[in-house]
């Protein structure tokens, strides 16, 4: 899934500054998941905008609504007639949705109420952790299911580096080496002599950006 | 000729070799006088690179300046500021100045340094630049194409021998060697009974290893970089050996101690010899080497 935070409310007001009516659409999948542009946190945040609206004595339109998938725009036709009703739409759902949604409504500015952080999973309560980068040449296989790209703060790919401290990175005590982990695997696995093999330097066009992926 | 840093390693000579930070901005002139109090007491300088992450003048110009001033220099290369056409285009530029040793790093990671919203580039790491120098030596770059003109370098890496986990890093020094690394510089050791472990494990590998020997001035540094710094273990006696003397004679008590380890080391043959980081305090890298009967 995609994790993405919301930012911070100030943020979001000067990014309206301007429109008068605004349709906050969240997004129901992966935002969904890391409670920050659900159904409720539209909720939540339309308040809190009517809030500050009232505070500074405006009396904007804020509409609330959320599609099953932003990133999608079979998804998005039901919210049509809703879009002419307004001068902004502000998204609750990652990049991808705010794009998605600004090529199928041209016309009108799609602003982005979250920064998308990471491709991850929920590890714990409150938790999400990232997990994949989208290198375009998974080597999964070799790394015991532990992605040294993403999971390694440098990316490296032949061993850990000396900053590993009592299996925690240099960069941050709260964080697994991920090349302790992957040690640690191989060896529960019996597959440790995947740890010696050379991996060479990664081909860092492996997805030419913008990727695009056609099936034949 | 002089003799080159390879030949001394495998003379069987005790080596020493230490470390010059070059400085944040163009003054070069602590830096030079440095230069010219280490370049003949020790057998090869080397130069750090943007040392944790903190940005400094080259060590490419810091090579260059030593060998201008008669020393020999070893180039430290991190892969933390430079993709491989810019790593492999210095390798070339420091051939062509007479530089012929070569650490290859990762580096550190960015956060820990003072550019901390900077891109870490690391398209290539510690293990593929000494394979990335091995192959810029058979005459091609690490895309295939022909060089006019190849290199050749003495290509050291390092080893951090107190770490914990120790497993992960034996495999990754195997690597290193296998990719062509001649010598190993430690990360600093203080427990010679660790580092004695290590060089059990080394010795089966043909390569050269100093010990690194960072300078304590306190047990107030000893301590911050038991917690600090990762792969760092000093061990109480020594700490309770710091603490024990009287106000402003830390520095002294540290000389003292990293000239007891540098004499133990070559009494005993543990290793190679030392690699001696003084961390701003390169003045006094002398009186150590001279305490230590060196
Ligand atoms: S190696 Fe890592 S970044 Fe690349 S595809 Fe696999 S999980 Fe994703
Ligand atoms: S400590 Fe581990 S995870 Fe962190 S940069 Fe080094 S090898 Fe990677």
């Amino acid at each position: 899934m995609i994790v993405a935070k919301q930012k911070d409310l100030e943020v979001i007001v000067g990014m309206l500054q301007g429109y008068e009516r605004i349709l906050v659409l969240g997004c129901g999948t992966c935002t969904a998941i890391c409670l920050t542009g659900g159904d409720r946190e539209v909720g939540i945040l339309a308040s809190s905008l009517r809030l500050a609206d009232k505070v500074s004595g405006k009396n904007r339109l804020l509409k609330e609504h959320t599609v099953e998938r932003q990133c999608e725009w079979e998804f998005l036709d039901e919210i049509n007639d809703q879009v002419k009703e307004v001068d902004a739409i502000l998204s609750l759902g990652c990049g991808v949705g705010v794009q998605a949604i600004s090529e199928r409504f041209p016309d009108i500015p799609v602003l982005p109420g979250l920064d998308t952080l990471f491709m991850g999973m929920p590890q714990e309560e409150s938790v999400w952790v990232e997990r994949c980068s989208g290198c375009g040449n998974c080597i999964l296989d070799k790394t015991a299911g532990i992605c040294p790209v993403t999971r390694c703060t440098k990316g490296l790919l032949n061993g850990p580096c000396g900053g590993t401290n009592n299996g925690k990175c240099e960069v941050d005590p709260e964080k697994d080496c991920a090349w302790t982990l992957i040690y640690q695997r191989l060896e529960k696995q019996g597959k440790l002599e995947l740890f010696d093999e050379y991996h060479p330097p990664r081909n860092f066009q492996a997805v030419v950006r913008p990727g695009r992926f056609t099936i034949k | 000729m002089a003799e080159s840093f390879r030949d001394v390693l495998n003379s069987g000579k005790f080596v020493i070799t230490s470390e010059i930070g070059p400085p944040k901005g163009t003054n070069l002139e602590k830096t030079l006088h440095h230069i010219d109090l280490l370049k003949d007491k020790v057998d090869a300088l080397n130069v750090t690179d943007n040392q944790s992450s903190v940005m400094r003048y080259p060590s490419l110009g810091g090579c260059i300046l030593i060998k201008e001033r008669g020393g020999e220099a070893i180039l430290q290369m991190t892969c933390r500021d430079r993709n491989r056409l810019a790593l492999q285009a210095d390798i070339l530029f420091a051939y062509t100045r007479g530089i012929r040793n070569i650490l290859c790093l990762t580096g550190d990671s960015i956060p820990v340094g003072d550019h901390k919203e900077a891109k870490g580039v690391f398209d290539l790491e510690s293990v593929q630049l000494i394979r990335m120098v091995r192959t810029m030596e058979s005459g091609t770059d690490i895309g295939g194409n022909e060089l006019n003109g190849a290199i050749e370098f003495y290509p050291g890496a390092i080893v951090t021998p107190e770490a914990n986990p120790i497993e992960p890093q034996l495999h990754k020094f195997k690597k290193k060697v296998a990719a062509g690394a001649e010598f190993f510089q430690t990360q600093a050791v203080y427990d010679l009974g660790n580092f004695r472990n290590f060089m059990q494990y080394a010795r089966q590998f043909n390569v050269k290893i100093l010990a690194g020997i960072v300078l304590l001035v306190s047990a107030r540094m000893a301590k911050f970089m038991n917690d600090n710094v990762p792969g760092i273990f000093v061990p109480q006696e020594l700490i309770d050996e710091l603490a024990g003397v009287e106000k402003g004679k830390g520095l002294q008590k540290g000389v003292e101690i990293a000239a007891r380890m540098i004499r133990t080391i070559k009494d005993e043959s543990i290793c190679d010899g030392v690699h001696i980081m003084a961390i701003g305090k390169e003045e006094i890298v002398p009186e150590i080497l001279a305490i230590a009967g060196l």
